[in-house]
């Protein structure tokens, strides 16, 4: 009768192992409607079947958890009553497809799945990694991703405040585009997704459903063939002028106590908003499918409930309360219907024509859902596979004028201006600092505290040892909210991978997670939600190529006083710069740094490690030294090491500095004056800060606390100099050539 | 000053007018009275009515066409023919240029991009009940974020709004193409400005700039002596 052939279920993206799993849960053979309603719940993206495993040893808990992986977004303690809820979602597949939709709408889906949960959103954040910069797509790419970006979040009036941008030829064939937004709620006025109470009803709110992105959560769970282009209709079209009715709406609803239960139609839209509200209530669910608003007529209830039109949401009102939410929806301009019930069935029933035309038993569709523990290479097999080459021939010593021009002009290091003045970052008038800093900070409107926000991974790191990469990934996030005095409360992620059924992207995956795992735990700072993207390969472009893997983390922190937050600016002349954590025991780590691969031509050898001991002790120190107001400026030490990170911090403070290579080598070199490796190896855990020439209190602090610090040098200037002393120059760069080479990259590509 | 009565009105799809009220507010000391578009009348006795940013609409059709049309602006016109102060930023300009309120038009960007920074402007007028508070010439420094912020106007619109010095502020710098870089316009009694920079963002000393405080400030102590 229904005329499910092995093709149909192929073309739903469901093995025949998965069908058999779906004959079993229903006991009998689906219809098309049930049959699609399985291969979207069964999705990588929906049901996290092949990372589910490894995702719960992740650590979650903290004393200021609210809410943690399971929900829309986490939700964290902010004091005074205040909650922060926040996650990062990706939006990879589509992007490459159509960059100003797929990263449009992957702006409006993380901002649903904030303000779903009662928050008022404050803050948009992204992670974007594009390819070669002379692959013939990437401009194109780079300038749809933007734009979109921009279009969607300037148009809702969420400040687009940070994020990071890396290029690398392993992304050729499959950019990313992470998005994460931060809210802010009451913390006694947080909504969750359960439906409870029978008969209750279930009202459809927002846009109507049309027939654009059928399909895409299945689209997002393959490699990309030789047809990407043609995938293009599976690519949804964003709304932002109905999202931003859409959140003054729903927040105007959630001021009332009209509402048991909201979740907003994400991916497999109708489908995974249904199913997951009625599963984690417990309960069941009636939808009259004549009842859906839709854009187009003759849309099929396959088509409605595959559907991913965006700005929609789904609620269960408290009883009577229909004709009071209806106003405020109307008021806005709103599409709003009652579309069905809660029932006490456990089952999803659909009715259409007055038939079911859908009868699907909850608990088994959970139940039965497939979990796989995907064979993974180990660290000694994954590393003969991974042939990073060992370091060899690298010179010590080199043109460091030549070179520090060269690294500030590179894709990675040089000025991203372009881009985040496509953003409005300052709608709300509450954002304090922007990208360029070290983390995005914004004020908790109305009150004295301010969040912190960082995106950070290191995606060659993450490749070369993905243990050490994924240690690094959380502890550069917590070094950057540390770097602006705010302490580090939570993390989320998106974990970008290829193709899990390759045993070495298993083992990229297993090792970043535990690296995750362990710097989590020994930072106090856990991970209350994220997303999985996987088989971020591509055969399309002829490279036939996995993107590094990348684990994009979202760290948020909290500054309880946002006057004394610190910036990376250096503010006045004549004062000492130290480096905070320098460890002589460690000589310089100059493997996959950078300079390396930019000035040497070398991506090679091991990735620095993070002691995660000293981490902690590190940014604690930082921290009360920026509390008790003790440095004027600070700035954490990553890619392109001490040279670069002074670099960025006279550009931003238009004040030059000189560097004085002996007083800070025994700290930085057991082997001295290999001058190359010590001003550009990348060590974690360290920071420069600047501390006035008359006050002598930040080593005495750090030698207390157990922390290196040593003095590097002088502030001062319109130029970077380098010598061994203070009468001795090496090498002399002026501020204007840096500028010049900083804002060369996206200007000479973008705008000539 | 005591008794203050100045509204923001919201569009759907402002969203500025948050930002817009507090801003009054902080320098006013009264609260700011929040006006819905549908509605027919404006409140008694408005002492100053904003148009904030955002993207009315969303900014399709046009920027601040359908904003325009919008009920509330019939008395919004009325008002600003009775010389209520009348404040239009980013696309509130935008509103006041569809309206008819204020002469030429907000073109897409010259450079296509939407642009976000801080830029520096001339005070090019300081007679205005807007701009009373600056030095004449005084270069501030005041946020943009806009598309359509491009203006254009005839060249005899423009000599006549030049020569009856009702170019409020220029910009000091490329940012828009705007035609003669001009970054707000007053009507032809000075009670109507429109600008693309946005001095709600530049209040206080968190903001980066407090120089936009001067423009409220100066609103509200003309209507002291007033």
């Amino acid at each position: 009768m229904s005329g499910i052939t092995p093709d149909v279920v192929e073309a739903h993206g469901l093995s025949p192992e998965e069908y058999e799993r779906v004959l079993h849960a229903l006991g009998r053979e689906p219809n098309l409607v049930e049959l699609g309603i399985f291969s979207v719940m069964w999705s990588e993206h929906c049901s996290y079947k092949s990372s589910r495993f490894h995702l719960k040893k992740l650590p979650t808990e903290a004393p200021w958890v609210i809410c943690g992986p399971g929900e829309n977004a986490g939700v964290i303690d902010i004091g005074d009553g205040q909650a922060a809820i926040f996650k990062m979602e990706s939006h990879n597949h589509p992007s490459y497809i159509e960059p100003y939709q797929g990263a449009a709408t992957g702006v409006g889906g993380i901002l649903r799945d904030v303000f779903t949960m009662g928050a008022r959103p404050v803050a948009n954040m992204n992670a974007l990694r594009f390819g070669r910069p002379d692959h013939p797509k990437m401009k194109h790419l780079v300038q749809g991703v933007v734009a979109g970006i921009g279009g969607y979040g300037n148009c809702v009036g969420v400040p687009t405040v940070g994020g990071e941008t890396n290029f690398h030829r392993a992304y050729d064939g499959n950019i990313l585009v992470n998005a994460m937004t931060v809210g802010v709620a009451d913390a006694d006025k947080i909504f969750y997704s359960a439906a409870t109470g029978v008969g209750n009803p279930i009202v459809y709110v927002g846009s109507k459903t049309g027939r654009d992105g059928i399909h895409g959560a299945t689209m997002a769970s393959a490699d990309f063939g030789e047809d990407s282009e043609e995938k293009r209709p599976t690519v949804q079209v964003g709304d932002p002028f109905t999202e931003k009715l859409l959140i003054e709406a729903c927040l105007e609803l959630m001021a009332t106590d009209a509402i048991v239960a909201i979740q907003d139609m994400g991916a497999a839209g109708l489908t995974s908003s249904s199913v997951e509200m009625a599963t984690n209530g417990k309960a069941g669910i009636r939808l009259d499918m004549n009842k859906v608003p839709c854009r187009e007529e003759g849309m099929t209830p396959y088509e409605m409930m595959l559907s991913e039109s965006q700005e929609r949401m789904l609620m269960v009102l408290k009883p009577g309360k229909e004709a009071m939410a209806e106003a405020i929806f109307r008021k806005w301009e709103l599409d709003f219907a009652v579309i069905g019930e809660v029932t006490d069935t456990r089952h999803m029933v659909l009715e259409f024509n007055g038939e079911v035309v859908c009868d699907i038993p909850l608990g088994p569709l959970a139940a039965d859902a497939p979990e796989y523990e995907r064979p993974y290479l180990s660290k000694d097999e994954y590393k003969a596979w991974a042939k990073v080459p060992a370091l060899s021939g690298v010179p010590e010593k080199t043109d460091i004028r030549a070179d520090l021009l060269k690294l500030m002009a590179s894709p990675d290091l040089a000025s991203r201006r372009w881009i985040w003045e496509q953003y409005d970052s300052q709608v709300g008038a509450d954002t304090l600092q922007l990208s360029g800093g070290d983390a995005a900070v914004v004020r908790v409107h109305g009150t004295q505290k301010a969040l912190a926000i960082s995106t950070d991974c290191t995606p060659r790191y993450c490749y070369a040892d993905p243990y050490e990469g994924g240690k690094q990934a959380i502890a550069e996030a917590y070094r950057n909210l540390c770097a602006v005095g705010a302490t580090p409360l939570a993390v989320t992620n998106c974990l970008n991978f290829a193709n899990p059924q390759r045993p070495e992207i298993m083992a990229q995956f297993v090792g970043c997670l535990q690296g995750m795992g362990d710097a989590c735990r020994a930072l106090d700072f856990p991970i209350v939600s994220g997303n999985v993207s996987l088989y971020n390969e591509s055969k399309a472009t002829g490279g036939g190529s996995a993107i590094l893997p990348t684990p994009a983390i979202g760290g948020v922190g909290i500054l309880t006083d946002y006057s004394k937050m610190a910036t990376i600016a250096l503010k006045e002349g004549a004062q000492k710069i130290l480096l905070i954590g320098a460890n002589p025991k460690v000589g310089p780590e100059i493997g996959q740094s950078k300079w390396l691969e930019v000035c040497c031509g070398k991506e090679a050898g091991p990735p620095p490690k993070v002691d995660l001991a000293l981490e902690k002790r590190n940014g604690e120190l930082v921290r009360q030294l920026i509390d008790k107001g003790l440095v004027t400026a600070v700035h954490d030490v990553s890619d392109g090491g001490i040279l670069v990170a002074v670099t960025e911090m006279a550009l931003a403070g238009g004040m030059g500095a000189q560097l004085q290579t002996i007083a800070f080598e025994d700290y930085v070199d057991s082997e001295k004056a290999r001058h190359a490796w010590s001003l550009f190896a990348e060590n974690q855990g360290r920071y420069l800060v600047t501390e006035p020439i008359d006050s002598h209190i930040v080593e005495k602090l750090a030698n207390d606390a157990g922390v290196g610090c040593c003095f590097i040098g002088w502030t001062g200037g319109d130029a970077i100099r380098i010598g061994p002393d203070e009468e001795t120059t090496v090498a002399e760069i002026s501020l204007a050539e840096l500028r010049e080479a900083s804002e060369s990259f996206f200007r000479d590509w973008m705008e000539v | 000053m005591s008794g203050f009565r100045g509204a923001v009105v919201t569009f759907p799809g402002s969203n500025c007018d948050r930002d817009m009220a507090v801003a009054l507010e902080e320098v006013s000391g009264e609260p700011a009275i929040r006006v819905w578009h549908g509605d027919a009348d404006l409140p008694d006795g408005l002492d100053f009515i904003a148009l904030p940013g955002g993207f009315s609409y969303g900014d399709y059709l046009r920027s601040g066409a359908m904003a325009a049309r919008s009920p509330i602006m019939q008395a919004v016109i009325a008002a600003a023919g009775r010389g209520v102060p009348v404040l239009g930023v980013c696309n509130g300009f935008q509103v006041l240029t569809e309206s008819g309120l204020l002469p030429g038009a907000l073109m897409r960007n010259a450079g296509q991009n939407f642009v976000c920074r801080t830029v520096a402007l001339t005070v090019e007028n300081n007679q205005s009940l807007f701009t009373a508070g600056y030095d004449a010439g005084a270069e501030i420094r005041i946020p943009v974020a806009h598309h359509d912020g491009n203006y254009f106007a005839d060249e005899a619109t423009l000599d006549r709004i030049e020569g009856e010095g009702r170019v409020a502020f220029r910009y000091a710098e490329a940012v828009n193409g705007s035609q003669r870089n001009i970054a707000g316009v007053l009507n032809e009694a000075g009670n109507v400005l429109g600008m693309m920079p946005h001095p709600e963002r530049a209040i206080e000393p968190a903001h980066g700039s407090s120089d936009g405080r001067a423009l409220f400030a100066s609103a509200i102590r003309s209507l002291v002596s007033a």
